[in-house]
């Protein structure tokens, strides 16, 4: 009795399993960098560009081949050739890696959002010293977002050779993150099809909420002024190109296998190329809508920061010099210095160090990227709002939807291949396989509780995927025009949709996206080879900043185990296919 | 003669109250920051008030208790508002000692800053910190309690899925000859039904009975 596949209830429900895949954090914590640091509004030129020509393309070739093969990533490289199948297994270890880290930040997001229903929110108010006459030490000197941060969630180390012990609050929550995901990928596509209509829709209610409450917010519009300002000159600077490819290629999580899984679930005759087209921009049009929320937020709390600013500057002067109190204004801050430096030189002299000078430009220049951006910038200006409460517990929700949402399709990635094959799939029933797997990724992520997790967290976020899946999705290319042979999967696509496969995808497909594969390879090897010793920010507490330091070598050790770990399964799979069918060569017909 | 020993009493007065003096203490008040429009003038009426505090607050000290609104002494009053003041013996002689006057305040500090509906960073008594208040720490921390709920929500929901998952295999094992329910099994995606497979309901035209059927190559399409 042949099982049959299992298969999406409706085509609604792998577009959102695809949307809630390829829309996660990092469309709301990278993009709005990157549009910052390159030009602003025109940063939106390379990357509609990169869209169309490298984004759209790829996409449509994962999810052609996972619904034409219909199997998992190492099943579908297999029946491509046999020794590509280690393809396959490279997408499996990457997405084993993602999925060690990835939940980490769920676990971040519920300890957050667990803290929100407090009054006040704990990362609004320093705590008191010893003997209650002032703040702790550590907190003054930083601030209290970051304190919380630094100090109160992740408790970090100095450096990455101190790990500590485990922290149990944030393994508790690592615990419960794994729990989540492993209720929701429980029953294959029959759950995780009826969850992904939350973690793909929930998301976008609550940035349209944001996006009116921060338009509305005092200061929002120096934000969106100062981020869609473009600064052409950026265009001829080749780094804002190559981020634009590299954003693209990573936001829609291409060469992890979770599109090709969930495409293997796929009715043969589902039309494909549509729902590419449709994830794709809807992925884009979301980063885009994403960075104006971030930016309002932004701006709203640069101006904050600067009245801040400028009423210390402003007390600073009528306490020494005993001027009636309110009689200084932002407004005529500047007559004031300037009398007060004439009539009494000597005293202004004295108290000049102290007085800063307040600049909004600044304030909005920090452009912050990743875990800062989210836990520290975001709860600086949620801290400052009204009813501060409910917009921390609906981001943190919304952190959270997201990240479920990713989590889903990493670990349908690494389930797919593994409820497959038929060996694994005939010991254990698929439930076991699932607990087995979110068990495993549970009990190794527990590295990233330790005091020094953050920084460990660093280096998989950092190396774990970058080259190797530029590399998996370069050979996946190559191999399905040169390979397989582009002829022929466009006759088999045919046969199996019903439409033909048009001029533009096979040219970009057969010529253009291995191309710019190549370059971005090429352009991050060297890049790695040239920085000469890699480096990574520490937090020091006793001046309550970061700091730079160099990784040991055991680090490097593990950087380089990391990416060598799925990068080499390409070419030792092929070497063992090669070897094994060598061996059998006695009688067996040669290799197609 | 009257007059000679007045003079001479505010002589001493005034060496007794000075900036910086043995003892004295600077007052800082803000009070446009704290209350807006509604801020009151600072005159003689609200400095008479605020060596009625003092002196309440000094009575509050054991062996302190006859101090008197005339031994507190102000001086410097500038229009920032500050001002310097001193808390004399009842020989007016001589101040009382910095600790005892710092404890005391440090003591009615919340009624001082009540009674000119100021809090403590908008009164200032420079070199007497202020106490703050700590956070309320309930006894179970909030998060936990939070935490718990989802905790048991999430292991509860995944025990009735991994029990209901091992009812239908067994419900499943149980009868493989018998012609099934067809709309029980078609709602399960896994299903299968004597061989050929059915497809959920709603994608195609309904599932294949067999019992129509004998040989696949003279099957239909539906």
């Amino acid at each position: 009795m042949e099982k049959a596949r299992p298969l999406w209830s409706n085509p609604l429900q792998f577009v959102f399993a695809c949307i809630s895949y390829a829309v996660g954090l990092g469309n709301v914590w990278r993009f709005p960098y990157l549009c910052q640091m390159y030009g602003g509004g025109s940063f939106l030129v390379p990357y509609v560009i990169m869209l169309l020509v490298e984004g759209m393309p790829l996409l449509y070739l994962e999810l052609a081949v996972g619904q034409r093969m219909r199997q998992g990533s190492i099943g579908a490289w297999r029946t491509i050739s046999p020794y590509l199948s280690g393809v396959g297994v490279a997408s499996v270890v990457v997405s084993f890696f993602l999925s060690m880290y990835y939940n980490v930040i769920n676990a971040w997001s519920f300890w957050y959002l667990f803290h929100s229903f407090q009054d006040p929110l704990p990362w609004s108010v320093c705590p008191l010293n010893a003997n209650r006459t002032g703040y702790d030490e550590e907190c003054e000197k930083a601030s209290s977002t970051q304190y919380f941060w630094y100090r109160k969630t992740l408790n970090i180390s100095p450096s990455i050779q101190e790990s500590g012990g485990v922290q149990w609050e944030p393994a508790l929550c690592l615990l419960l993150a794994w729990l989540l995901v492993y209720l929701c990928i429980l029953r294959g596509t029959e759950s995780t099809g009826k969850v992904v209509y939350f973690t793909a829709s929930l998301p976008y209610c609550v940035l349209i909420i944001y996006l009116v409450r921060g338009l509305t917010l005092h200061g929002a519009t120096n934000g969106l002024k100062y981020m869609f300002t473009p600064k052409i000159e950026q265009l001829a600077n080749p780094r804002t190109w190559i981020n634009a490819a590299t954003q693209i290629f990573f936001s829609l999580g291409l060469g992890f296998g979770s599109l090709i899984a969930f495409a293997s679930y796929n009715e043969p005759s589902n039309n494909c190329q549509k729902h590419a087209i449709i994830v794709s921009l809807i992925n884009s049009s979301t980063s885009i809508f994403a960075s104006i929320v971030t930016f309002s937020i932004y701006g709203f709390k640069a101006t904050f920061n600067y009245e801040s600013c400028l009423q210390k500057v402003i007390l600073l002067l009528i306490n020494s010099f005993d001027l009636e109190d309110g009689s200084v204004t932002a407004d005529n801050l500047e007559q004031v210095k300037s009398y007060l430096a004439s009539t009494y030189p000597s005293e202004y002299s004295a108290i000049a160090p102290q007085i800063h000078n307040c600049s909004l430009e600044s304030e909005l220049n920090t452009a912050v990227q990743g875990t800062g951006l989210a836990f520290i910038v975001y709860t600086e200006a949620i801290k400052n709002m009204e009813v501060s409460q409910l917009w921390s517990v609906l981001y943190f929700f919304m952190l959270l939807m997201l990240g479920v949402g990713s989590m889903l399709g990493n670990t349908a990635a690494i389930l797919t291949p593994l409820t497959d094959s038929k060996f694994i799939s005939s010991l254990l029933p698929r439930e076991a396989i699932s607990g087995l797997v979110c068990l495993i990724n549970c009990a190794i992520g527990m590295v990233f509780t330790l005091e020094s997790g953050n920084y460990w967290f660093d280096i998989f976020n950092d190396y774990g995927a970058t080259l190797s899946l530029l590399l998996i999705v370069l050979v996946e290319a190559i191999s399905v025009c040169y390979v397989y042979g582009l002829r022929r999967f466009e006759r088999e696509l045919q046969a199996m949709t019903g439409r033909a496969l048009s001029w533009y995808w096979k040219i970009l497909w057969a010529v253009v996206s291995p191309l710019l594969m190549v370059g971005l390879f090429i352009f991050y090897l060297s890049d790695y080879i040239l920085a000469g010793t890699l480096q990574y920010q520490a937090w020091d507490a006793s001046q309550g900043q970061l700091v730079t330091r160099d990784y040991p070598p055991y680090a490097l050790a593990v950087i380089g185990l990391l990416v060598a770990a799925s990068t080499m399964c390409v070419p030792l799979v092929a070497l063992g296919t090669f070897v094994l069918r060598r061996l059998k060569r006695g009688d067996t017909a040669p290799v197609s | 003669m009257l007059w000679l020993f007045f003079f001479l009493v505010t002589a001493i007065h005034a060496e007794l109250c000075q900036p910086d003096a043995e003892n004295a203490f600077k007052v800082r008040l803000s009070i446009r920051t704290a209350l807006g429009d509604k801020a009151y003038a600072w005159d003689t009426n609200e400095e008479y008030l605020f060596r009625a505090m003092v002196a309440f607050s000094m009575r509050k000290v054991p062996n302190r208790e006859t101090t008197e609104i005339s031994h507190v002494l102000l001086c410097n009053v500038t229009q920032r508002v500050s001002f310097w003041f001193v808390v004399t013996d009842p020989s007016k002689n001589h101040t009382i000692p910095a600790v005892e006057v710092q404890s005391a305040i440090r003591m009615n500090r919340d009624r001082i800053n009540n009674a000119f509906f100021l809090n403590d960073q908008t009164l200032e008594f420079l070199k007497i910190p202020s106490t703050l208040a700590p956070p309320t720490d309930p006894s179970v921390p909030v998060w936990i309690i939070i935490f718990g709920v989802i905790f048991c929500i999430v292991v509860v929901a995944i025990a009735l899925l991994i029990l209901s998952g091992i009812q239908q295999r067994r419900r499943k094992n149980e009868g493989p000859s018998e012609v099934g329910d067809a709309e029980d099994k078609c709602e399960n995606t896994i299903t299968i039904e004597n061989g050929i497979r059915c497809d959920p309901l709603d994608t195609k035209g309904g599932c294949v009975n067999d019992a129509f059927m004998t040989e696949e190559e003279r099957l239909t399409p539906l």
